[in-house]
């Protein structure tokens, strides 16, 4: 087995590369990335004529746009209100999907065990859940990025000491870590928002020290430092702004993560309380119901929550592709 | 390799510690769990004799101490619900656990590779992608909305397989075991199945560059002009070489199964370790979560450590190096 084993893998895993990545190494490359740029044209103007020039991720990327603006608009136009108790009537429980309630509205989707419209929670849970991946990511990517940053300018045992405390982290599994995380804060919006910083920070760390070592050695992080510029200045002005085309990638696809942990949390009881349920909740709801054949409650969340994620895996993957600085750069 | 080795193990036993001092800690934050052993009408004196009988009336320092000398002794104290050492409560469902994840990895072997091989030997067929687009939705599809979905499928509208719970157990060796029995592998099938398509999906990926990159090797192209068949090439020559990276990241993946096994045992009523940590944070059994953290962070920390020394063996430049500890 020694004599046989590729070079490639034991030197990811010999400089703390995730062994676990899912490898990318196709030889055939996409004419639209490695496209010479036209004149006067603008780097993110080619990167964003890139992206569209694939089907899937335009697909994606357009329902992942339609999905938010529903989610976000469902207070204008939701047949109902799911967290208002007053327009909720019992005698509307259980309603299989395409029955009309008492109120005179359609429930396409059905009605759960309080008598809620699915459609409306679905959507105003959908709302939750973007909330809960976005906010989460965007924290724990700046928190992430500064550490990483930080590390590879330093250097020494400042680097070393942060990347073993981000390797520590990383060899327990997220669920794991916010499981327990969430058992000591208790439930609600905020404490999984919490949690989901805490399990997510040290992949940015990670990913950003990386791009910033590579950068680091460049002829311009050289220059600024023979003009003498201050430190923050070097770090933030120079040295950030080009190590985040990996940090978006990873970004991107983190979002895609959070929300799933998030729903599986709240599946499992720890996560967001019973009053603000986002769609792993109702999804948990409905399993009570799920044996004796009323599929719909736990149903439709699900399907919602996997075109949602799958959407931002597409978008994710193409982004990986148009930033891929080996590809255009 | 003897100063590797030691300071590998050095290192592993500095993050055990560093873990029992972080999960005590913020265990200890969990809920007072006084009020709910105790029946709401007890009085003042019987609730401080539960207190003093659980040891919580002590200062954190010294229940701190006591923790770690008795975690020495492989004590790490009795359960507050079971009445029975929480180790011996783990290690009760811990052959429910470990069989599950294995069966699973046996699934998302006997799934990804086949799958993954055809996939790459031809990438541009409408089956080599479909086979690769599906494995996207293996990646996102949650884990625990596939298995409820599975249940719908196979055991409320079909009625095929059973929803939940484990199945007969015989005893091999001392060990209760289901797999050896029809009725527990009925059981075990739904949530074997809802475990590995994570992993089968990554094994898909992996298998597929695998066999794309051996196949465009040199022995692949002589092998084929001294006109051996297809079968043999792929048989032999493909599967044998691109087998190596799927098993590395199959081995390292077994510790994240065991923490996924959390919420499949939660869904289908599974009776392993992860039932439990869901059951005991609800029942606020503190040693018992105690015991689980430590137990996991143990496992993990054996599951690095034997992967690391692997690679050391194999490749004498991580010896020398000292970027990865």
């Amino acid at each position: 087995m020694a004599e046989t084993t590729t070079p490639e893998t034991t030197a990811n895993r010999a400089t703390g590369n995730d062994a676990g990545r899912v490898p990318h190494g196709d030889p055939r490359v996409d004419p639209a990335l490695t496209r010479p740029p036209e004149q006067g044209e603008s780097l993110m103007r080619r990167h964003i004529a890139t992206f569209f020039e694939s089907k899937t991720a335009t697909v994606g990327f357009v329902v992942l746009v339609i999905l938010i603006v529903a989610a976000f608009t469902a207070p204008l136009w939701a047949p109902q209100d799911p967290y208002d108790l007053a327009t909720l009537s019992i005698m509307n429980n259980m309603m299989r999907p395409g029955e009309t309630l008492d109120t005179g509205v359609l429930a396409i989707l059905g009605t759960d065990d309080q008598g809620r419209d699915m459609f409306s929670a679905v959507l105003y849970g959908m709302r939750i859940s973007l909330t809960v991946g976005a906010v989460s990511v965007l924290i724990a990517s700046i928190i992430g990025a500064s550490v990483g940053v930080f590390a590879a300018y330093m250097g020494g045992r400042i680097e070393s000491f942060l990347m073993r405390v981000v390797d520590l982290q990383l060899s327990f599994p997220a669920i794991l870590v916010a499981l327990i995380l969430l058992a000591v804060f208790g439930r609600g919006v905020d404490k999984v928002i919490i949690a989901l910083i805490i399990v997510q920070w040290a992949y940015y760390a990670r990913t950003v020290r990386g791009s910033a070592l590579v950068e680091k050695r460049r002829e311009y992080i050289e220059a600024a430092r023979c003009l003498s510029l201050p430190a923050r200045r070097l770090i933030f002005k120079h040295l950030l702004p080009n190590c985040l085309p990996p940090l978006i990638v990873v970004a991107t696809v983190q979002i895609a993560n959070a929300i799933a942990l998030e729903a599986t949390l709240s599946f499992l009881g720890v996560g967001v309380p019973v009053t603000e349920p986002s769609l792993g909740m109702l999804i948990a709801n409905g399993y009570r119901y799920l044996l004796s054949g009323n599929y719909w409650i736990s149903t439709f969340p699900g399907v919602a929550l996997v075109i949602l994620i799958v959407a931002i895996n597409l978008v994710g993957d193409r982004l990986r592709d148009v930033l891929n600085p080996r590809l255009s750069r | 390799m003897l100063v590797y080795l030691i300071r590998r193990i050095g290192q592993s036993v500095l993050v055990v510690a560093v873990m029992a001092t972080l999960v005590f800690l913020a265990v200890y934050a969990v809920g007072d769990p006084v009020a709910i052993l105790a029946s709401p009408d007890a009085d003042d004196q019987e609730l401080r004799a539960i207190t003093a009988r659980l040891g919580l009336d002590r200062p954190l320092y010294e229940q701190f101490g006591i923790f770690i000398w008795n975690a020495l002794q492989g004590d790490l104290g009795r359960s507050f619900v079971y009445a029975q050492p929480a180790v011996d409560v783990i290690l009760q469902r811990f052959p429910a656990t470990m069989e599950l994840a294995l069966v699973a990895l046996i699934f998302s072997i006997l799934l990804g590779v086949p799958l993954g091989v055809i996939a790459g030997l031809k990438p541009e067929s409408i089956l080599g992608r479909t086979i690769m687009t599906t494995s996207i939705f293996g990646f996102s599809l949650p884990n625990f909305w596939l298995g409820l979905m599975l249940i719908l499928f196979f055991a409320v509208q079909l009625r095929w397989l059973p929803a939940s719970g484990r199945g007969e157990t015989v005893d091999v060796f001392g060990v209760p075991l289901s797999m050896f029995t029809w009725d527990g592998l009925r059981h075990l099938f739904l949530p074997a199945l809802t475990l590995s398509l994570y992993k089968a999906s990554l094994v898909i990926r992996i298998a597929q560059a695998g066999t794309r990159e051996v196949m465009l090797q040199d022995y692949v192209r002589f092998a084929r002009a001294k006109g051996l068949s297809r079968n043999r090439i792929v048989f032999v020559h493909v599967l044998k070489n691109m087998m190596i990276p799927v098993v590395t990241v199959l081995g390292l993946e077994l510790g994240s199964m065991i923490a996924f096994a959390v919420v499949t045992e939660t869904v289908f009523a599974y009776p392993g370790m992860g039932k439990l940590l869901i059951d005991s944070i609800g029942r606020l059994d503190r040693p018992v979560i105690v015991a689980y953290l430590m137990l996991t962070v143990v496992i993990f920390v054996i599951i690095n450590l034997v992967v690391d020394l692997l690679y050391a063996a194999i490749d004498p430049r991580v010896r020398l190096t000292d970027s990865k500890g």
